[in-house]
């Protein structure tokens, strides 16, 4: 993907630019927000990352503004030392289609900034059936089935899996879990997500010679077919 | 509009005294004068007023008498009537001029006819001499037949008594007025002093840091004032004291975690043989790291809902799904602890509120709970209506607390010693309390042996509500 990276700190800057590089990305950079809004403009991204307070009069929202009223739809993710739900909520209202919260795990970076990727490419149809590996997923019916032998999930589990499925391939992080599956924006004091991930694994996997939910450490899980 | 502005800003400002006390009782002192003067005129013009209408009366009923002596006696009896009039008035007051065709005066007490009197339909006011004496006199001219004349008059020397009285009245009225003022401003601003000193004296104390003093209250107006500042006082106490015991906190909860981080780090710089080993030890401390982050977001989500913020996000709450989704999602928690979860919903209660800040709060008591639930016990989520309020409660059957601790437990970073060991930050009941504040709620705290139950209280909506709302 190409991604545009716009942050003041610069050690912040290069640790995630080396990280973006490491997975794959090419990746533009820009210290300041006359320089990333006119990278913005004029060139063309799969994903901008944008810090919220950048120095010299041009701040994030300024750029996401700009960018929202030139009908360019490009995802952009906000990076912000304001953790405050309504400046959030102000991001996400200027246009933003994520936000993130200073301090962050790159891990946690890296899987907002794929999903993102993967949302700026439209559907062509509206998906009725998901399948990865032998595991298929009827969303009318609501079935699972992997190979053939039916899986019966629960509804939660269900949309566990169909969230999963739909970020096949990609880092799912255990927060990313909690906001689109359960809409909860709160961090639980307790390994709650991980004991849903491993019932679902249970009912999935278990049974199964190979497995398709990978726990990566210290990020969160993978669905992965190999 | 801003030079008029600015002028009259001058003319305050080229206002010599400064004292509001004695301003107050200047501008008293001139109301007091402006309608003493104003009261006195109307007496003085009310009175004269009146004499003058009594003496002309008097005159005209002299005179209709005189014209009928006239007309039955001719020159003769009008001219003793007149003789005796004259020896009977005591007080000298009353005038007669009698003067035939000639010009000659038949009788009477004054000196002559006067020049200006010509008309015989009006009062002539004016100032006569007789016997050697001047004096105001009011005169009214009669023609009789054949050429003879006559003036009844009245000396009104009483009037200008009057008068004078009531001058002098005036004049003293007003240097006592003046004394008053003068006196009654000193008095005033010294009470304004007492007055503005006993604030002054408590808000100067207050602003060099003694945050304990307070304004006595005395019983009068100023005692608004008094008791309004207090109570701001008492907020800004209370919030000084939350800054101070967070600082406390910060200071002793949050080294300890920095610190592990630091040593960790420092450890693996220095005695880190393989690459294995360092990753381990960095690994460690951002876990550290993160446990900290989520420390200071939890107060700052406190500090930011004790500051009041957030209520614009108020909707209506219905707790049943709310709390249906929260029983699903921590129910594999607790059963993976060996602990059973039941869910009882007695009735479908609304609130208004913020749903998001009210499932936090719900999950902190859960965690709370299958936390320090041992296994093969039972913890209950449930809710009722009950007076008007909304109750839900986490009960569990766990150890409980004693109870010198309950008083503390939704203290920021409060941890019973019991559960030192145990993982967590102490912030939990204390966001479930400002959750509980903001709502307007309340939390209770208390052992039901075995166990523990949190219960919190917020008011229902009725189906009126609810839709003004929405």
């Amino acid at each position: 993907m190409r991604i545009l990276l716009v942050e003041d700190d610069s050690t912040v800057r290069s640790f995630i630019l080396k990280g973006l590089r490491e997975a794959g990305h090419v990746v533009d950079e820009a210290g300041n927000g006359k320089d990333g809004l006119f990278l913005a403009v004029s060139e063309n991204y799969d994903v901008v990352i944008l810090d919220r307070m950048l120095p010299g009069g041009i701040d994030g929202v300024r750029i996401l503004e700009t960018l929202r009223s030139q009908q360019n739809a490009t995802p952009v993710l906000l990076l912000s030392a304001l953790a405050d739900v309504d400046e959030r909520v102000a991001g996400l209202k200027a246009g933003g289609d994520d936000y993130m919260t200073k301090p962050y795990a790159f891990s946690e970076l890296l899987a907002r900034v794929e999903a993102l990727g993967r949302r700026g490419r439209p559907e062509t149809t509206p998906q009725t059936k998901l399948a990865i590996g032998d595991l298929e997923m009827d969303l009318l019916s609501r079935t699972v089935k992997r190979g053939n032998e039916k899986i019966d999930l629960q509804p939660r589990e269900f949309r566990l899996l169909e969230f999963l499925i739909r970020h096949a391939g990609q880092v799912v992080t255990r927060t990313m879990l909690l906001e689109r599956v359960w809409d909860y924006h709160f961090d639980p004091q307790t390994n709650v997500i991980d004991v849903h991930v491993s019932r679902l694994r249970q009912k999935v996997d278990k049974p199964f010679s190979t497995s398709l939910i990978h726990t990566i450490r210290n990020a969160g899980y993978i669905l992965r077919a190999d | 509009m801003k030079a008029n502005g600015s002028f009259s800003f001058k003319k305050v400002m080229h206002w010599p005294i400064r004292s509001a006390g004695l301003n107050f009782a200047f501008g008293y002192g001139v109301v007091f004068v402006l309608s003493a003067i104003f009261c006195l005129s109307f007496i003085w013009w009310n009175t004269t007023g009146q004499l003058d209408r009594s003496v002309q009366a008097a005159v005209q009923i002299d005179a209709r008498d005189l014209q009928q002596r006239w007309l039955h006696g001719g020159v003769e009896d009008l001219t003793i009537a007149i003789q005796d009039r004259l020896d009977q008035n005591v007080e000298d007051d009353e005038l007669y001029l009698l003067t035939g065709p000639d010009g000659r005066k038949y009788a009477g007490n004054l000196p002559g006819w006067p020049v200006v009197i010509g008309n015989t339909n009006k009062f002539y006011e004016l100032t006569i001499r007789r016997d050697g004496l001047r004096s105001q006199a009011k005169l009214h001219a009669y023609h009789l037949s054949a050429g003879y004349q006559l003036i009844v008059g009245r000396d009104i020397k009483g009037r200008q008594l009057v008068r004078h009285v009531l001058t002098d009245t005036l004049i003293w009225a007003g240097v006592m007025i003046t004394l008053f003022a003068v006196g009654g401003a000193l008095v005033i601003r010294r009470i304004f002093r007492q007055v503005v000193h006993s604030i002054v004296r408590t808000t100067s104390a207050v602003a060099q840091g003694d945050l304990g003093q307070r304004i006595p209250l005395v019983g009068n107006e100023t005692d608004l004032v008094a008791h309004t500042i207090n109570t701001m006082l008492e907020r800004i106490n209370r919030l000084m004291d939350g800054v101070k015991q967070v600082s406390n906190a910060i200071a002793h909860d949050l080294r300890t975690p920095i610190t592990r981080a630091r040593t960790r780090l420092e450890d693996a710089s220095l005695h880190a043989f393989s690459d294995g080993e360092l990753r381990a030890a960095i690994d460690r401390a951002i876990s550290d790291l993160d446990h900290i982050t989520s420390i200071f977001e939890a107060l700052l989500r406190i500090a930011q809902l004790e500051a009041g913020a957030r209520r614009s996000a108020f909707t209506v709450v219905e707790l049943k799904p709310l709390l249906e989704n929260l029983y699903e999602f921590y129910d594999l928690l607790s059963e993976e602890k060996g602990i059973k979860l039941n869910l009882r919903i007695k009735e479908n209660g609304c609130v208004k509120g913020d749903p998001q800040l009210i499932q936090q709060a719900v999950a902190n008591m859960l965690d709370n709970a299958i936390k320090f639930s041992p296994s093969n016990t039972e913890i209950t989520l449930t809710s009722w209506v009950e007076r008007e309020k909304v109750r839900i409660a986490v009960i569990d059957q766990g150890a409980g607390m004693p109870p010198e601790d309950i008083k503390r437990a939704s203290e920021r970073f409060f941890r019973a010693e019991s559960s030192r060991h145990t993982q967590g930050s102490g912030l939990g009941l204390s966001l479930v309390q400002a959750v509980v504040n903001l709502h307007g709620g309340t939390m209770e705290l208390s052992n039901c042996s075995p166990g523990f139950q949190v219960v919190l209280s917020f008011l229902v909506m009725n189906k009126k509500e609810r839709k003004e709302v929405v």
